[in-house]
Protein backbone atom coordinates (compact mmCIF):
# COMPACT_ATOMS: atom_id res chain seq x y z
CA UNK A 1 0.00 0.00 0.00
CA UNK A 2 1.73 3.15 -0.62
CA UNK A 3 1.22 6.73 1.60
CA UNK A 4 3.24 9.83 -0.66
CA UNK A 5 2.04 12.24 1.71
CA UNK A 6 4.36 14.96 2.89
CA UNK A 7 1.90 16.50 5.07
CA UNK A 8 -1.12 15.22 7.34
CA UNK A 9 -3.81 18.21 7.30
CA UNK A 10 -7.16 16.36 7.15
CA UNK A 11 -9.20 13.41 6.74
CA UNK A 12 -11.32 15.42 4.30
CA UNK A 13 -8.89 14.64 2.06
CA UNK A 14 -7.32 11.04 2.51
CA UNK A 15 -8.50 8.04 0.48
CA UNK A 16 -10.04 5.06 2.59
CA UNK A 17 -7.39 3.28 1.30
CA UNK A 18 -4.50 6.04 3.18
CA UNK A 19 -7.03 5.67 6.32
CA UNK A 20 -6.25 2.20 6.27
CA UNK A 21 -2.52 2.31 5.80
CA UNK A 22 -2.50 4.33 8.79
CA UNK A 23 -4.96 2.27 10.80
CA UNK A 24 -2.53 -1.12 9.41
CA UNK A 25 0.54 1.00 10.37
CA UNK A 26 0.04 1.69 13.70
CA UNK A 27 -0.60 -1.59 14.38
CA UNK A 28 2.76 -2.48 14.04
CA UNK A 29 4.00 0.40 16.73
CA UNK A 30 1.67 -0.67 18.92
CA UNK A 31 3.03 -3.65 19.59
CA UNK A 32 6.45 -1.52 20.15
CA UNK A 33 4.97 0.29 23.25
CA UNK A 34 4.33 -3.46 24.60
CA UNK A 35 7.76 -4.81 24.86
CA UNK A 36 10.22 -4.02 27.44
CA UNK A 37 12.18 -1.07 25.44
CA UNK A 38 9.21 1.21 23.94
CA UNK A 39 12.08 2.98 21.43
CA UNK A 40 13.11 2.12 17.36
CA UNK A 41 15.00 4.28 15.78
CA UNK A 42 12.97 4.80 12.93
CA UNK A 43 12.94 9.12 13.20
CA UNK A 44 16.99 8.55 14.53
CA UNK A 45 18.07 12.86 13.64
CA UNK A 46 14.73 14.23 13.11
CA UNK A 47 13.60 17.01 14.68
CA UNK A 48 9.76 17.16 15.75
CA UNK A 49 8.30 20.61 16.62
CA UNK A 50 4.99 20.91 18.69
CA UNK A 51 4.05 24.41 17.64
CA UNK A 52 0.82 24.59 20.17
CA UNK A 53 -0.60 27.81 20.02
CA UNK A 54 -4.15 26.53 21.09
CA UNK A 55 -3.48 25.05 25.14
CA UNK A 56 -3.64 20.98 24.94
CA UNK A 57 -2.11 18.70 27.42
CA UNK A 58 -3.13 15.41 26.08
CA UNK A 59 -2.43 15.58 22.68
CA UNK A 60 0.78 17.26 23.36
CA UNK A 61 2.08 14.79 25.49
CA UNK A 62 0.44 11.81 22.89
CA UNK A 63 2.64 13.40 20.45
CA UNK A 64 6.27 13.94 22.31
CA UNK A 65 5.83 10.67 23.44
CA UNK A 66 5.23 9.36 20.10
CA UNK A 67 8.11 11.14 18.82
CA UNK A 68 10.48 10.40 21.04
CA UNK A 69 9.42 6.71 20.73
CA UNK A 70 10.55 7.33 17.21
CA UNK A 71 14.44 8.42 18.86
CA UNK A 72 13.25 12.37 16.99
CA UNK A 73 14.28 15.32 18.84
CA UNK A 74 11.07 17.01 20.16
CA UNK A 75 10.73 21.02 21.31
CA UNK A 76 7.55 22.13 22.48
CA UNK A 77 6.25 25.33 21.90
CA UNK A 78 3.56 27.18 23.44
CA UNK A 79 1.69 30.26 22.85
CA UNK A 80 2.35 31.47 26.48
CA UNK A 81 6.30 31.47 26.37
CA UNK A 82 6.64 32.31 23.21
CA UNK A 83 7.40 35.20 20.99
CA UNK A 84 3.54 35.45 19.89
CA UNK A 85 3.06 36.87 22.88
CA UNK A 86 5.58 39.63 21.10
CA UNK A 87 3.85 40.46 18.29
CA UNK A 88 5.25 37.65 15.83
CA UNK A 89 3.23 36.02 12.98
CA UNK A 90 2.72 32.52 12.66
CA UNK A 91 4.37 32.83 9.83
CA UNK A 92 7.30 34.27 11.09
CA UNK A 93 7.24 31.77 13.44
CA UNK A 94 7.37 28.88 11.43
CA UNK A 95 9.59 30.24 9.50
CA UNK A 96 12.06 30.75 12.45
CA UNK A 97 11.50 27.10 13.37
CA UNK A 98 12.54 25.99 9.96
CA UNK A 99 15.41 27.77 9.98
CA UNK A 100 16.66 25.42 12.68
CA UNK A 101 16.00 22.68 10.83
CA UNK A 102 12.67 21.45 11.88
CA UNK A 103 11.69 18.11 10.23
CA UNK A 104 8.41 18.06 11.40
CA UNK A 105 6.10 20.57 12.50
CA UNK A 106 3.11 19.65 14.92
CA UNK A 107 0.54 22.30 14.67
CA UNK A 108 -2.83 23.10 17.13
CA UNK A 109 -4.35 26.21 16.03
CA UNK A 110 -7.38 27.78 17.01
CA UNK A 111 -8.00 29.10 13.36
CA UNK A 112 -9.31 26.73 10.88
CA UNK A 113 -6.65 26.27 8.13
CA UNK A 114 -3.37 27.01 9.67
CA UNK A 115 -1.67 23.69 9.21
CA UNK A 116 -3.29 24.12 5.37
CA UNK A 117 -1.20 27.82 5.64
CA UNK A 118 2.07 26.45 7.02
CA UNK A 119 2.07 23.35 4.38
CA UNK A 120 1.92 26.04 1.61
CA UNK A 121 5.18 27.63 2.03
CA UNK A 122 6.70 25.05 4.82
CA UNK A 123 10.16 22.87 3.28
CA UNK A 124 8.92 20.66 6.65
CA UNK A 125 6.29 18.24 6.96
CA UNK A 126 3.43 19.50 8.81
CA UNK A 127 0.92 17.79 11.06
CA UNK A 128 -2.72 18.65 12.26
CA UNK A 129 -3.27 18.33 15.33
CA UNK A 130 -6.04 20.52 15.98
CA UNK A 131 -7.32 23.25 14.14
CA UNK A 132 -10.15 25.40 15.43
CA UNK A 133 -13.43 23.84 14.81
CA UNK A 134 -12.14 22.24 11.35
CA UNK A 135 -10.47 19.24 11.62
CA UNK A 136 -8.34 16.81 14.08
CA UNK A 137 -7.07 14.26 11.73
CA UNK A 138 -5.39 12.26 14.25
CA UNK A 139 -7.84 11.77 16.69
CA UNK A 140 -10.31 10.19 14.13
CA UNK A 141 -7.16 8.19 12.87
CA UNK A 142 -7.06 6.97 16.32
CA UNK A 143 -10.94 6.51 17.03
CA UNK A 144 -11.08 4.46 13.32
CA UNK A 145 -8.26 2.11 14.81
CA UNK A 146 -9.42 1.61 18.40
CA UNK A 147 -13.13 0.79 16.52
CA UNK A 148 -11.66 -1.65 13.95
CA UNK A 149 -9.39 -3.45 16.66
CA UNK A 150 -12.68 -4.24 18.88
CA UNK A 151 -15.38 -4.90 16.54
CA UNK A 152 -12.79 -6.21 13.75
CA UNK A 153 -14.37 -3.62 10.91
CA UNK A 154 -15.88 -0.54 10.64
CA UNK A 155 -17.43 -1.15 7.54
CA UNK A 156 -21.43 -1.45 8.30
CA UNK A 157 -21.07 -0.41 11.71
CA UNK A 158 -23.87 2.66 13.10
CA UNK A 159 -21.94 5.08 14.96
CA UNK A 160 -23.19 7.88 16.74
CA UNK A 161 -21.78 11.20 17.53
CA UNK A 162 -23.61 12.41 20.25
CA UNK A 163 -22.86 16.40 21.50
CA UNK A 164 -21.23 19.54 20.69
CA UNK A 165 -21.29 19.02 16.77
CA UNK A 166 -20.95 22.55 15.89
CA UNK A 167 -18.06 23.62 17.67
CA UNK A 168 -16.25 20.20 17.31
CA UNK A 169 -13.62 19.51 14.94
CA UNK A 170 -13.22 16.02 16.85
CA UNK A 171 -16.77 15.67 15.27
CA UNK A 172 -15.84 16.77 12.04
CA UNK A 173 -12.55 14.42 11.52
CA UNK A 174 -14.61 11.79 12.56
CA UNK A 175 -17.52 12.13 10.40
CA UNK A 176 -15.20 11.94 7.20
CA UNK A 177 -13.13 8.86 8.83
CA UNK A 178 -16.60 6.73 9.56
CA UNK A 179 -18.26 7.49 6.09
CA UNK A 180 -15.28 6.74 4.32
CA UNK A 181 -14.61 3.45 5.90
CA UNK A 182 -18.09 2.74 5.18
CA UNK A 183 -19.74 3.32 8.62
CA UNK A 184 -23.27 4.74 9.06
CA UNK A 185 -23.34 8.02 11.27
CA UNK A 186 -25.77 9.59 13.43
CA UNK A 187 -25.55 12.60 15.27
CA UNK A 188 -27.05 13.96 18.09
CA UNK A 189 -27.10 16.38 20.28
CA UNK A 190 -29.51 20.15 21.08
CA UNK A 191 -30.52 21.60 17.98
CA UNK A 192 -28.16 24.59 18.24
CA UNK A 193 -25.48 22.44 18.23
CA UNK A 194 -26.55 20.09 15.64
CA UNK A 195 -27.35 22.39 12.73
CA UNK A 196 -29.42 20.05 9.98
CA UNK A 197 -26.27 20.95 7.32
CA UNK A 198 -24.19 18.00 8.40
CA UNK A 199 -26.70 15.87 6.59
CA UNK A 200 -24.66 17.44 3.49
CA UNK A 201 -21.55 15.18 4.94
CA UNK A 202 -23.81 12.45 4.80
CA UNK A 203 -25.11 11.85 7.85
CA UNK A 204 -28.14 11.29 9.99
CA UNK A 205 -29.12 14.12 11.80
CA UNK A 206 -32.10 12.92 15.15
CA UNK A 207 -32.26 15.17 17.96
CA UNK A 208 -34.04 12.20 20.57
CA UNK A 209 -31.31 10.67 21.81
CA UNK A 210 -33.16 7.56 22.54
CA UNK A 211 -33.52 6.72 19.10
CA UNK A 212 -29.60 7.46 18.01
CA UNK A 213 -28.46 5.27 20.04
CA UNK A 214 -30.79 2.60 19.83
CA UNK A 215 -29.20 0.61 17.02
CA UNK A 216 -25.59 2.14 17.70
CA UNK A 217 -22.66 -0.01 17.69
CA UNK A 218 -20.36 2.72 18.87
CA UNK A 219 -21.36 5.83 20.63
CA UNK A 220 -18.95 8.95 20.60
CA UNK A 221 -19.47 11.25 23.40
CA UNK A 222 -18.12 14.60 23.04
CA UNK A 223 -17.65 17.36 25.61
CA UNK A 224 -19.31 21.03 25.38
CA UNK A 225 -16.90 23.26 24.35
CA UNK A 226 -17.53 26.04 26.68
CA UNK A 227 -14.75 27.58 25.89
CA UNK A 228 -15.62 27.98 21.76
CA UNK A 229 -19.19 28.56 22.58
CA UNK A 230 -19.72 32.20 21.83
CA UNK A 231 -23.45 32.67 23.70
CA UNK A 232 -24.96 30.22 25.49
CA UNK A 233 -26.10 27.28 23.36
CA UNK A 234 -28.51 25.77 25.40
CA UNK A 235 -30.51 26.35 28.94
CA UNK A 236 -28.02 25.01 31.44
CA UNK A 237 -25.65 21.80 32.09
CA UNK A 238 -27.92 20.38 34.07
CA UNK A 239 -30.62 20.44 31.39
CA UNK A 240 -28.31 18.87 28.92
CA UNK A 241 -27.50 15.64 31.13
CA UNK A 242 -31.01 15.36 31.35
CA UNK A 243 -31.91 15.33 28.01
CA UNK A 244 -28.55 14.14 26.05
CA UNK A 245 -26.27 13.05 29.01
CA UNK A 246 -25.53 9.07 28.47
CA UNK A 247 -26.98 7.83 32.02
CA UNK A 248 -27.38 4.08 33.11
CA UNK A 249 -31.24 4.47 32.04
CA UNK A 250 -30.02 5.18 28.38
CA UNK A 251 -27.20 2.88 28.09
CA UNK A 252 -29.66 -0.03 29.31
CA UNK A 253 -32.02 0.49 26.17
CA UNK A 254 -28.79 0.22 23.88
CA UNK A 255 -27.26 -2.86 22.56
CA UNK A 256 -25.54 -4.86 24.79
CA UNK A 257 -22.32 -4.62 22.77
CA UNK A 258 -22.52 -0.88 22.06
CA UNK A 259 -19.32 0.49 23.21
CA UNK A 260 -18.47 4.36 24.54
CA UNK A 261 -15.98 6.51 23.13
CA UNK A 262 -14.71 10.50 24.34
CA UNK A 263 -12.02 11.67 22.82
CA UNK A 264 -11.54 13.35 26.23
CA UNK A 265 -11.14 15.25 28.54
CA UNK A 266 -14.55 13.82 29.94
CA UNK A 267 -16.86 15.98 32.23
CA UNK A 268 -18.27 12.89 34.31
CA UNK A 269 -22.09 13.68 35.66
CA UNK A 270 -21.99 15.79 32.53
CA UNK A 271 -22.13 13.84 29.12
CA UNK A 272 -21.26 10.17 30.72
CA UNK A 273 -22.40 8.52 34.26
CA UNK A 274 -18.94 8.57 36.01
CA UNK A 275 -19.83 4.07 36.21
CA UNK A 276 -20.20 4.08 32.28
CA UNK A 277 -17.09 5.88 31.74
CA UNK A 278 -14.93 3.42 33.90
CA UNK A 279 -17.43 0.25 32.36
CA UNK A 280 -16.06 -2.60 30.61
CA UNK A 281 -17.72 -0.91 27.41
CA UNK A 282 -15.99 1.96 27.79
CA UNK A 283 -12.80 2.47 25.47
CA UNK A 284 -11.89 6.13 26.62
CA UNK A 285 -8.19 4.76 27.95
CA UNK A 286 -7.53 2.39 24.62
CA UNK A 287 -8.04 5.65 22.66
CA UNK A 288 -5.33 7.20 24.70
CA UNK A 289 -2.89 4.37 24.02
CA UNK A 290 -3.98 3.66 20.30
CA UNK A 291 -3.41 7.40 20.02
CA UNK A 292 -0.02 7.09 21.06
CA UNK A 293 0.12 3.78 18.22
CA UNK A 294 -1.32 5.89 15.70
CA UNK A 295 0.40 9.62 15.97
CA UNK A 296 3.34 7.26 15.51
CA UNK A 297 2.68 6.14 12.60
CA UNK A 298 1.42 9.55 11.44
CA UNK A 299 5.17 10.72 11.76
CA UNK A 300 6.90 7.38 10.74
CA UNK A 301 4.50 8.16 7.36
CA UNK A 302 4.95 11.42 6.65
CA UNK A 303 8.90 11.29 7.05
CA UNK A 304 8.93 7.79 5.10
CA UNK A 305 10.32 8.45 1.39
CA UNK A 306 10.29 12.00 1.72
CA UNK A 307 13.26 13.87 4.27
CA UNK A 308 13.56 16.84 4.80
CA UNK A 309 16.71 16.95 2.36
CA UNK A 310 14.08 16.29 -0.43
CA UNK A 311 16.00 12.82 -1.09
CA UNK A 312 13.90 10.93 -3.52
CA UNK A 313 13.52 6.96 -3.93
CA UNK B 1 12.68 -24.96 -3.07
CA UNK B 2 11.70 -27.69 -1.04
CA UNK B 3 15.07 -29.81 -1.44
CA UNK B 4 16.88 -26.30 -0.94
CA UNK B 5 14.79 -26.21 2.51
CA UNK B 6 15.29 -29.74 3.79
CA UNK B 7 18.80 -29.21 3.09
CA UNK B 8 19.17 -25.51 4.86
CA UNK B 9 16.89 -27.35 7.93
CA UNK B 10 19.70 -30.30 8.02
CA UNK B 11 22.43 -28.05 8.38
CA UNK B 12 21.06 -26.02 11.18
CA UNK B 13 20.42 -29.28 12.96
CA UNK B 14 24.06 -30.58 12.56
CA UNK B 15 25.44 -27.15 13.49
CA UNK B 16 23.30 -26.80 16.34
CA UNK B 17 23.70 -30.18 18.61
CA UNK B 18 21.07 -28.22 21.71
CA UNK B 19 18.20 -27.89 19.54
CA UNK B 20 15.82 -27.15 22.85
CA UNK B 21 17.91 -23.68 22.43
CA UNK B 22 17.22 -22.46 18.44
CA UNK B 23 14.28 -20.69 18.25
CA UNK B 24 13.41 -19.33 14.31
CA UNK B 25 12.76 -15.54 13.67
CA UNK B 26 11.69 -15.02 9.62
CA UNK B 27 12.32 -11.35 8.22
CA UNK B 28 8.92 -9.98 6.93
CA UNK B 29 7.38 -11.06 4.36
CA UNK B 30 9.43 -13.97 2.61
CA UNK B 31 11.33 -14.67 5.57
CA UNK B 32 8.43 -15.45 7.83
CA UNK B 33 7.13 -18.59 4.72
CA UNK B 34 10.46 -19.81 5.23
CA UNK B 35 11.12 -19.54 8.66
CA UNK B 36 7.89 -21.55 8.89
CA UNK B 37 8.83 -24.39 6.18
CA UNK B 38 12.03 -24.68 8.26
CA UNK B 39 10.42 -24.97 11.55
CA UNK B 40 8.43 -27.92 10.10
CA UNK B 41 11.37 -29.83 9.33
CA UNK B 42 13.52 -28.87 11.97
CA UNK B 43 10.24 -30.12 14.68
CA UNK B 44 10.70 -33.64 12.77
CA UNK B 45 14.55 -33.64 12.34
CA UNK B 46 14.72 -32.98 16.44
CA UNK B 47 11.16 -34.29 17.06
CA UNK B 48 10.23 -31.51 19.45
CA UNK B 49 8.83 -28.15 18.27
CA UNK B 50 10.60 -25.12 16.87
CA UNK B 51 9.89 -21.62 18.49
CA UNK B 52 8.98 -19.40 15.37
CA UNK B 53 8.93 -15.29 15.67
CA UNK B 54 8.45 -12.95 12.87
CA UNK B 55 10.23 -9.89 12.51
CA UNK B 56 9.46 -6.48 10.44
CA UNK B 57 12.44 -4.32 10.30
CA UNK B 58 10.82 -1.08 8.84
CA UNK B 59 11.15 0.59 11.89
CA UNK B 60 14.87 -0.19 12.08
CA UNK B 61 16.31 0.76 8.71
CA UNK B 62 18.46 3.39 7.82
CA UNK B 63 17.66 4.14 4.60
CA UNK B 64 13.90 5.22 5.08
CA UNK B 65 14.76 8.98 3.69
CA UNK B 66 15.90 7.27 0.40
CA UNK B 67 13.55 4.54 -0.42
CA UNK B 68 10.29 4.88 -2.70
CA UNK B 69 7.52 5.26 0.22
CA UNK B 70 6.29 2.17 -0.49
CA UNK B 71 5.90 0.96 3.54
CA UNK B 72 3.89 -1.86 4.31
CA UNK B 73 3.99 -2.75 7.78
CA UNK B 74 3.35 -5.94 9.28
CA UNK B 75 3.39 -7.32 12.93
CA UNK B 76 6.66 -8.45 14.62
CA UNK B 77 5.85 -11.06 16.86
CA UNK B 78 8.42 -12.54 19.26
CA UNK B 79 6.71 -14.99 21.38
CA UNK B 80 9.58 -16.15 23.37
CA UNK B 81 12.47 -14.71 25.65
CA UNK B 82 15.10 -14.50 22.96
CA UNK B 83 18.02 -14.55 25.72
CA UNK B 84 20.34 -16.90 25.71
CA UNK B 85 18.90 -18.51 22.74
CA UNK B 86 20.48 -19.59 19.47
CA UNK B 87 18.27 -17.58 17.10
CA UNK B 88 18.41 -18.03 13.00
CA UNK B 89 17.14 -15.00 11.39
CA UNK B 90 15.71 -16.51 8.10
CA UNK B 91 15.26 -13.99 4.63
CA UNK B 92 14.34 -14.73 1.24
CA UNK B 93 16.88 -12.86 -0.46
CA UNK B 94 20.48 -11.49 0.95
CA UNK B 95 21.58 -8.50 -1.13
CA UNK B 96 22.76 -5.34 0.56
CA UNK B 97 23.18 -6.73 3.97
CA UNK B 98 21.05 -3.48 5.14
CA UNK B 99 18.19 -5.30 5.96
CA UNK B 100 20.15 -8.26 8.29
CA UNK B 101 21.62 -4.97 9.54
CA UNK B 102 18.63 -3.78 10.80
CA UNK B 103 17.24 -6.79 11.96
CA UNK B 104 20.48 -7.39 14.27
CA UNK B 105 19.15 -4.18 15.90
CA UNK B 106 15.48 -4.90 16.24
CA UNK B 107 16.68 -8.06 17.96
CA UNK B 108 18.58 -6.57 20.18
CA UNK B 109 15.17 -4.48 21.81
CA UNK B 110 13.86 -8.10 22.30
CA UNK B 111 16.96 -9.13 24.42
CA UNK B 112 20.42 -11.09 24.01
CA UNK B 113 20.27 -14.09 22.15
CA UNK B 114 23.11 -16.18 23.05
CA UNK B 115 24.08 -16.38 19.48
CA UNK B 116 22.45 -15.22 15.98
CA UNK B 117 22.84 -17.25 12.51
CA UNK B 118 21.42 -16.02 9.24
CA UNK B 119 20.01 -18.20 6.82
CA UNK B 120 18.69 -17.58 2.99
CA UNK B 121 16.94 -18.31 0.24
CA UNK B 122 19.63 -16.73 -2.20
CA UNK B 123 22.66 -15.09 -1.65
CA UNK B 124 23.03 -12.33 -4.54
CA UNK B 125 25.96 -10.52 -3.72
CA UNK B 126 26.81 -6.70 -4.09
CA UNK B 127 26.77 -6.55 -0.15
CA UNK B 128 27.16 -2.91 1.79
CA UNK B 129 28.01 -4.50 5.31
CA UNK B 130 30.43 -6.97 6.84
CA UNK B 131 27.33 -9.55 6.56
CA UNK B 132 27.78 -13.20 5.52
CA UNK B 133 25.28 -15.97 5.79
CA UNK B 134 25.27 -19.28 7.63
CA UNK B 135 23.22 -21.25 5.59
CA UNK B 136 22.57 -20.28 2.15
CA UNK B 137 20.11 -22.07 -0.54
CA UNK B 138 21.39 -20.64 -3.17
CA UNK B 139 24.14 -18.30 -4.59
CA UNK B 140 22.97 -16.23 -7.65
CA UNK B 141 25.39 -13.67 -8.98
CA UNK B 142 23.48 -10.98 -10.40
CA UNK B 143 24.08 -6.90 -11.11
CA UNK B 144 22.81 -4.51 -8.69
CA UNK B 145 20.49 -3.35 -11.42
CA UNK B 146 18.29 -6.96 -11.47
CA UNK B 147 15.90 -7.21 -9.29
CA UNK B 148 15.08 -10.87 -7.64
CA UNK B 149 11.64 -11.81 -7.06
CA UNK B 150 10.47 -14.60 -5.33
CA UNK B 151 7.17 -16.30 -4.85
CA UNK B 152 5.47 -18.54 -2.47
CA UNK B 153 2.61 -20.65 -1.97
CA UNK B 154 1.50 -19.14 0.75
CA UNK B 155 0.73 -15.94 -1.49
CA UNK B 156 -1.15 -18.09 -3.57
CA UNK B 157 0.63 -19.16 -7.06
CA UNK B 158 3.41 -21.47 -7.13
CA UNK B 159 6.48 -21.44 -5.36
CA UNK B 160 9.18 -19.76 -7.14
CA UNK B 161 12.38 -17.51 -7.56
CA UNK B 162 13.13 -15.29 -10.70
CA UNK B 163 15.60 -12.85 -11.93
CA UNK B 164 14.71 -9.90 -13.95
CA UNK B 165 17.08 -8.15 -15.87
CA UNK B 166 17.36 -4.70 -16.12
Amino acid sequence: MAWERKHLLDIQSLSAEEILTVLDTARAFKAVGERAIKKVPALRGKTVVNLFIEPSTRTRISFELAAQRLTADVINFSAEASSLKKGETLKDTARNLQALNADIIVIRHSASGAPHFLARFLEASVVNAGDGAHEHPTQALLDAFTIRERKGKIEGLNVTILGDILYSRVARSNIWAMTKLGARVTLCGPSTLVPRVFEQMGCRVTYDVNEAIADADIINLLRIQHERQRQTMFPSIGEYTSLFGLTQARLARTKPEALIMHPGPINRGVEIDSEIADSKRSLITEQVTNGLAVRMAVLFLINGGQGPQGVAA
Amino acid sequence: MRRVLTRIAHEIAERNENSGDVVLVGIQRGGVFLARRLASTLTTIWNQPVPIGELDVSMHRDDLDHRASRIDMKPTIIPFDVTGKTVILVDDVLFSGRTTRAALDALNDFGRPQRIQLAVLVDRGHRELPIKADFVGKNVPTAAQERIDVRFEEEGGADGVTLEKA
